[in-house]
């Protein structure tokens, strides 16, 4: 922690894993989608599900997915400015099994180009988040640096034909990990970049035969 | 990779075998660590400054909570000071330790309101640190820059405490939340009155003295009672230890060892009584009859 994780950060009350942890995990869930999703279906797990409410859990989700930093002061006021903007935000209380982390959203997003896409996430304290599922794959996602979700075949030289064609292009790997369900089957690698990715890069990676697709997900503030 | 914990004995030595002022040491440690140059680090925080004089004045319109728990009491006691019935009762604190309780209230409130808060260290213990602060501005005519100062020594304190505990109420309970702000607050005040980094390691190791073992139990889980007037007792609890720590008391135990006996204070402590509302007052009658007519809403 430095400096200003202890003065700061400046946010709108009341909790830092409630409210301002849950703006974060908006802004994360619409990174995901690639843009601010015009509807979205949102389960409250845990602690979510009983103190959404008094901690307006659900304004600063949409403020979130809005794209509003958790120091708005719009946020109080973020679900009747969805509504004018035209936008649908449905938020159910439910329960995702006890092995979920308290603070847990199950996001089903839909964005104006009608992309779909379905996003878990935490917030883990301190309003720092964690996404743990991306369309029923498991991965890991904080925010924090730029990162790049590549589903693949679980199969050799997959990573050194990637981490080979950002290291042509001086993109810095901060950190990777990869997620497999089976030997050889589906796999997804996230890596954390020091920097944005290109969009020409973007496109290169996603022609490499091993490579189903290529998301890649700007950092939140 | 650091191997060492952070340790404010260690800041002090440090900056005594470099001939350095303390403050001058902790500005350059900072700079240093950000990446940043010494100009920035204050100008951010001085923006911090001003969003806890916002808080305050946010706080003192008198806001409901966004439950509707709580709300009003900083405007009720803005309101009951001036009142010469009152000046009796005024004398029981002082009008400096009863500003910073007003003050630590309106920040707090103001965070109950969803007003926009500095987590200085978290936000369920935001209140100590402006409360503490502005409360010394107003009584002892302190300039803006030397403010800012005190916040940086603040931020320090903090660092170390997250460092070799935790600042996290689900984690430590209360004593790490609003015992680190009254910590962070006391070691503020002592710098801001003139005393050294000797000092200033008394104030914080008399802090965790006297809030040890605090739970953090609040009711139906929200951030308001009992946190809001933990929040006002820290800022008493900053003040004293600096009185004490400016006089020239010393503390038995060296304050980075309060701060580790703080964390495996922390941890000892049972479930129920880190942030998870199953313990202290969150179980009282009292709390359970409301948190069930707020759950059925």
């Amino acid at each position: 922690m430095n400096l200003f994780d202890i003065i700061g950060p400046v946010m709108i009350g009341p909790s830092s894993s409630h409210t301002a942890g849950a703006c974060r995990l908006g802004l994360l869930a619409a990174a995901i989608l690639g843009q601010e999703p015009v509807r979205a279906d949102i389960l409250l797990h845990g602690s979510f599900a009983r103190t959404y409410r008094g901690h307006g859990t659900d304004r600063a989700l949409a403020a979130g997915l809005m794209g509003w930093a958790p120091d708005d002061l719009r946020i109080p006021q973020a679900l009747s400015l969805a509504k004018e903007e035209g936008r649908d935000f449905v938020f159910r209380p439910g329960d995702l099994g006890s092995m979920v982390h308290p603070n847990t959203a199950c996001f089903q997003l839909t964005g104006a180009d009608g992309r779909e896409c379905r996003v878990i996430g935490s917030s883990i304290g301190g309003g720092q988040v964690k996404v743990t599922s991306i369309d029923g794959f498991a991965v890991e996602l904080t925010g924090v640096l730029p990162a790049l979700l590549i589903p693949h075949r679980d199969e050799p030289g997959v990573i050194a034909l990637v981490s080979s064609i950002l290291a042509l292009h001086q993109v810095n790997i901060a950190s990777m990990r990869v997620f497999r369900d089976n030997k050889g089957g589906l796999a997804t690698m996230v890596l954390e970049c020091d920097e944005g990715v290109p969009d020409n890069v973007v496109h290169q990676l996603e022609t490499l035969d091993p490579v189903h697709s290529v998301r890649f997900v700007d950092r939140v503030v | 990779m650091r191997l060492d914990k952070l340790s404010w004995a260690a800041f002090v030595r440090e900056a005594e075998a470099k001939g350095s002022d303390l403050f001058e040491f902790l500005l350059a440690r900072a700079a240093g660590e950000l990446e940043t140059d010494k100009a920035s680090v204050l100008a951010r925080l001085s923006a911090m400054l001003k969003v806890m004089e916002e808080s305050v004045a946010y706080g003192l319109t008198g806001v409901p909570s966004n439950s509707g728990l709580t709300g009003g009491n900083a405007q009720k006691m803005a309101q009951a000071f001036p009142r010469k019935e009152n000046e009796r009762f005024m004398r029981l604190l002082g009008p400096l330790a009863s500003d910073a309780v007003l003050y630590a209230t309106a920040v707090t409130e103001c965070n109950a309101a969803m007003g926009r808060i500095c987590a200085a260290p978290t936000a369920g213990a935001s209140g100590i640190v402006p409360g503490v602060l502005l409360a010394l501005r107003k009584h002892e005519d302190l300039s803006r820059t030397k403010l800012v100062e005190g916040l940086l020594v603040a931020g320090v304190i903090g660092e170390v405490i997250a460092d070799r505990a935790t600042l996290a109420g689900a984690t430590g309970g209360c004593q790490a939340e609003c015992g680190s702000g009254a910590a962070m607050a006391a070691g503020a005040a002592v710098y801001l009155l003139g005393g050294d980094g000797h000092q200033i390691d008394a104030a914080i190791s008399i802090v965790f003295k006297n809030v040890l073992g605090l739970v953090c139990d609040p009711v139906a889980g929200l951030v308001e009672v009992p946190c809001i007037k933990r929040n006002a007792g820290g800022t008493v609890q900053a003040l004293l230890a600096a009185e004490m720590a400016l006089l020239g008391v010393t503390s038995f135990i060296p304050a980075d060892e309060a701060i580790d006996a703080m964390e495996r204070v922390g941890r000892s402590l049972p479930h129920g009584l880190r942030e998870t509302a199953e313990g202290g007052m969150a179980t009282t009658p009292t709390a359970q009859a409301w948190a069930k007519k707020y759950f059925a809403r």
